[in-house]
């Protein structure tokens, strides 16, 4: 890389939504600006005011509909009198939003038009029932599907998957690992205060896990804890060169540094090839490494993209921490919970922290940041001095847009 | 004629009622969903909303198409497979849009009974009056030249004898839904003696595909539901005279509301119950039952000094509670009308004292979180046995008020108006909301 890039001064708003005590669908909560608003001050207040942002990117993908609102880069002076004139940009990547505002940022710094970026993802979906929410989030897969996909798109797409995958390599301990999943993200989410999970009191989780689907008021092969819910939330973060952190004043202890990234799109009009694989993020995440110059075997922790059970199965397998058809005795045996070998998803990931689609891409890095500088609270994971780095999965649409990226804390 | 046929002309008398309303939702929905089986497309299906007054039919129009948007959004997974060959329609919105105009497009309000000739099948939800149904029963049927089918929610007149009085010869059910219809799962079913066997086999199909509970109640006014009800009230009632010796009125009134909801672990208070329903409506099916019931005396003055006094309760349009007996804020019971000074007494003035003379009561669990839970039998048995041991004035009155429930529920099924003890204790459970049905052994 031409020069060093970093990111510091994490913030996430709450993830709101049903499962939050504060959570009142009948009664008006803040709008889409306060989530901008209060992320990207979260984050100005650590990097020492607006005076030191050179631009913005905000990241979001459906405000259009869920919002009613575009042009959200003029949002920026909204969030400080100090970015009016200052340029600012707004990327949509339907989930993997996040991760494309990040990596506008990046490229910003590597080109050296800006030292200082302040990226801020966001969503704010709760305007909506869940069965019109569906709707708005279709948009991340073909709309010519639209007409023949399932009442609930995603979650239909993603049982099509679960059903390949439960034929092809046996289904009940399949549905085991979904279940432990489930229980791994709740029993995360419950050490961070600003999960959406953070209240579950539910014992017994894997037994909730185990529900059988049904088809004929949800899907096939996934039942309701299988899915990430529907989330309001903000993170922001900065992304920094060495001579933007001087300028914020911040120690190089409290940043991370980017090692290398992989970010791809793959056809949209076009099927998986098949189904019971995520092959774009297979590629995304071999191209991260590889940048990076390390192997999945130094890798500490990881913040994948579980917006599905099943998603986050399959991506062990397409990270290759598992073999395929062998996520499930992966999971099974220990391996992604927080006291496993690769502690994965350690706030709760999108099914225990929540998915604020626009915003989940830099969450991720958020929470990497607090795990590799050891802020994470309650939610810290030990980071072995032989596998130091961070790896962040972040899928949009079905395994169409992809950005994973690698991180080490910086020295 | 087939079931579907039956269903293409349908009309519902008193549809903008509290019950007709909820039937003329229910059915219009059945209706709706059977002209879009592929085998009836094109065929017309016409549901007349009959009613008196514009006003209200066109306040019914409103609920429909709120309460069809809720059902609509539930089962949207299927309506998505009914519209698959409709190109234009893609999203949920769009589809839910256009369900909720193909149910409402069913649907002809109208302020004349004349829709009713052409219909072969009339649902009756009218006021509980004999004489006023035997006439309209009588001038449809004349005018009707499909000898139409009668369902009529009457829920205490014999149908036998709305059967002969109009001339139907077995042309009738009683087809009772539980308020309100689109919610309460109960039906009670009561076939007159001439009941047509076709008539009969078709209620029982239709109750199925509105996914309800049937209980078949024998043709004896009040049936099961409020022969249970009424006679809970003449208790009640008889109970608030015998406390007059050391309470005020209203404090008794307080006391018996509070027994039969807090310490028989109910939805509601009795007298609240009554406001709910309507005071002056339970006084006149008192009236009915009393009129048709030789051996028994089925009246409460309780409830004629109330009306006499205009206190009459049932509910606004929006469904919220009307003051009666009590008065309400925010749906919850706050004061207690005394026929005396005409005047609501706020029940904080004298709660704390009174409760302090109903003595210690067992720890009681609520019935919110009872009705729905999968330990509820092991809560009840340990709560009623509690209430067993209890001593003092509160748990006396509750431990009575419960056996005399119980004995009520006995009679109904030893008197033939019940099937079985198992049949009244589904009809509290399913048509009340109990949490528990009355003929029990808890306290055994």
């Amino acid at each position: 890389m031409r020069r060093k890039v970093y990111m510091v001064a994490g913030y996430n708003t709450l993830s709101m939504g049903t499962g939050r005590k504060e959570f009142n669908p009948k009664k008006e909560r803040p709008g889409l600006e306060e989530y901008i608003r209060e992320a990207g001050q979260g984050t100005l207040m650590q990097i020492g005011g607006a005076g030191n942002v050179d631009e913005g990117v905000i990241g979001n993908f459906m405000a259009s509909r869920f919002n009613r609102q575009a042009n959200l880069a003029a949002f920026f002076p909204y969030v400080d009198e100090g970015l009016r004139y200052k340029p600012a940009v707004r990327v949509e990547g339907a989930c993997a939003t996040g991760g494309l505002a990040l990596m506008t940022g990046i490229r910003s710094v590597l080109a050296e038009t800006a030292e200082v970026v302040l990226v801020i993802g966001v969503e704010v979906q709760n305007t909506v029932k869940a069965i019109y929410c569906a709707d708005f989030l279709a948009g991340a897969g073909w709309f010519k599907n639209r007409k023949t996909g399932h009442a609930y798109f995603f979650p239909g797409q993603f049982s099509d998957r679960a059903g390949a995958y439960f034929e092809k390599y046996g289904k009940e301990k399949t549905r085991q690992a979904l279940a432990r999943w489930f229980r791994n993200a709740i029993e995360n989410a419950r050490l961070c205060p600003t999960a959406q999970e953070y209240h579950n009191v539910a014992k017994d989780l894997e037994v909730l896990g185990m529900m059988e689907p049904n088809g004929k008021t949800f899907v096939d092969h996934l039942n309701i804890f299988d899915c990430s819910k529907v989330s309001d939330g903000a993170s922001a973060i900065a992304i920094v060169s060495e001579e933007g952190l001087k300028r914020c004043g911040i120690p190089v202890g409290e940043a991370i540094e980017v090692m290398g990234w992989g970010q791809m799109e793959e056809d949209i009009t076009k099927p998986p090839a098949d189904p019971t694989a995520l092959t774009t993020t297979k590629e995304a995440v071999k191209q991260a490494l590889a940048s990076a110059g390390i192997t999945r075997d130094q890798i500490g922790t990881a913040e994948i993209h579980d917006c599905f059970t099943i998603a986050g199965l399959m991506c062990m397998e397409a990270i290759g921490f598992a073999e395929k058809g062998k996520g499930a005795d992966f999971i099974l045996e220990g391996n992604t919970a927080r006291n496993g070998r690769f502690p994965i998803n350690t706030t709760g990931g999108l099914i225990g922290w929540g998915h604020p689609t626009g915003g989940t891409g830099v969450h991720q890095a958020v929470t990497i940041l607090e795990q590799l500088t050891g802020k994470a609270g309650e939610a810290q994971v030990v980071i072995p001095a032989d596998r130091p780095y961070g790896l962040t999965v972040n899928m949009g649409g079905d395994d169409k847009s992809l950005v994973s990226i690698v991180y080490k804390k910086a020295e | 004629m087939t079931y579907e046929e039956r269903l293409q002309h349908v009309s519902v008398l008193g549809a903008a009622g509290k019950m007709g309303s909820g039937i003329l939702l229910l059915t219009a929905v059945e209706m709706a969903d059977l002209s879009m089986k592929p085998e009836n497309r094109g065929k017309p299906f016409v549901l007349y909303a009959i009613d008196v007054s514009d006003e209200a039919l066109s306040g019914v129009m409103k609920y429909l198409k709120a309460q069809v948007l809720k059902i609509a959004e539930k089962k949207v997974v299927a309506l998505r497979k009914v519209y698959a060959a409709r190109p234009d329609l893609i999203d949920n919105d769009e589809i839910i849009d256009q369900y909720i105009f193909d149910v409402l497009s069913i649907v002809r309000p109208s302020t004349r009974m004349e829709a009713a000739f052409d219909s072969h099948m009339v649902f009756e939800a009218i006021k509980e009056d004999p004489e006023l149904k035997i006439s309209i029963f009588k001038q449809i049927s004349s005018n009707n030249p499909h000898q139409p089918w009668f369902f009529t929610n009457t829920s205490s007149i014999p149908i036998t004898k709305l059967d002969e009085g109009a001339g139907l010869g077995g042309r009738i059910i009683g087809f009772h839904f539980y308020n309100p219809p689109a919610i309460q799962k109960l039906v009670e079913i009561i076939r007159a003696e001439q009941t047509l066997p076709g008539l009969e086999a078709f209620a029982y199909t239709y109750a199925k595909n509105l996914h309800k509970v049937v209980v078949p109640s024998h043709d004896v006014a009040g049936f099961i539901g409020n022969g249970h009800f009424m006679r809970d009230i003449l208790h009640a009632a008889s109970e608030v005279e015998k406390l007059g010796n050391n309470f005020s009125f209203v404090e008794s009134v307080y006391v018996m509301n509070k027994i039969s909801q807090d310490l028989l672990v109910r939805p509601m208070g009795i007298f609240q119950l009554i406001d709910y329903v309507g005071v002056d409506v339970c006084s006149f099916i008192m009236s009915v039952m009393d009129h048709n019931l030789k051996e028994e005396t089925v009246h409460c003055p309780l409830l004629d000094r109330f009306i006499a006094l205009g206190v009459k309760g049932g509910q606004h349009s929006d469904g919220s509670q009307k003051d009666g007996i009590l008065k309400y804020e925010k749906g919850r019971p706050v004061a207690i009308y005394d026929p005396a000074t005409k005047a609501y007494m706020a029940i904080s003035e004298f709660q704390a004292s009174v409760d302090k003379i109903l003595g210690n009561l067992p720890v009681v669990p609520a019935w919110k979180a009872v009705v729905g839970n999968k330990a509820k039998e092991a809560i009840l048995r340990e709560y009623f046995g509690n209430l067993k041991a209890a001593s003092g004035l509160g748990a006396e009155l509750a431990r009575f008020y419960a056996t005399r429930s119980c004995e009520i529920g006995q009679q109904l099924v030893s008197s033939g108006v019940a099937g079985s003890e198992n049949d009244v204790n589904t009809v509290l459970l399913t048509g009340f909301f109990h949490a528990y049905g009355p003929i029990n052994n808890y306290l055994d």
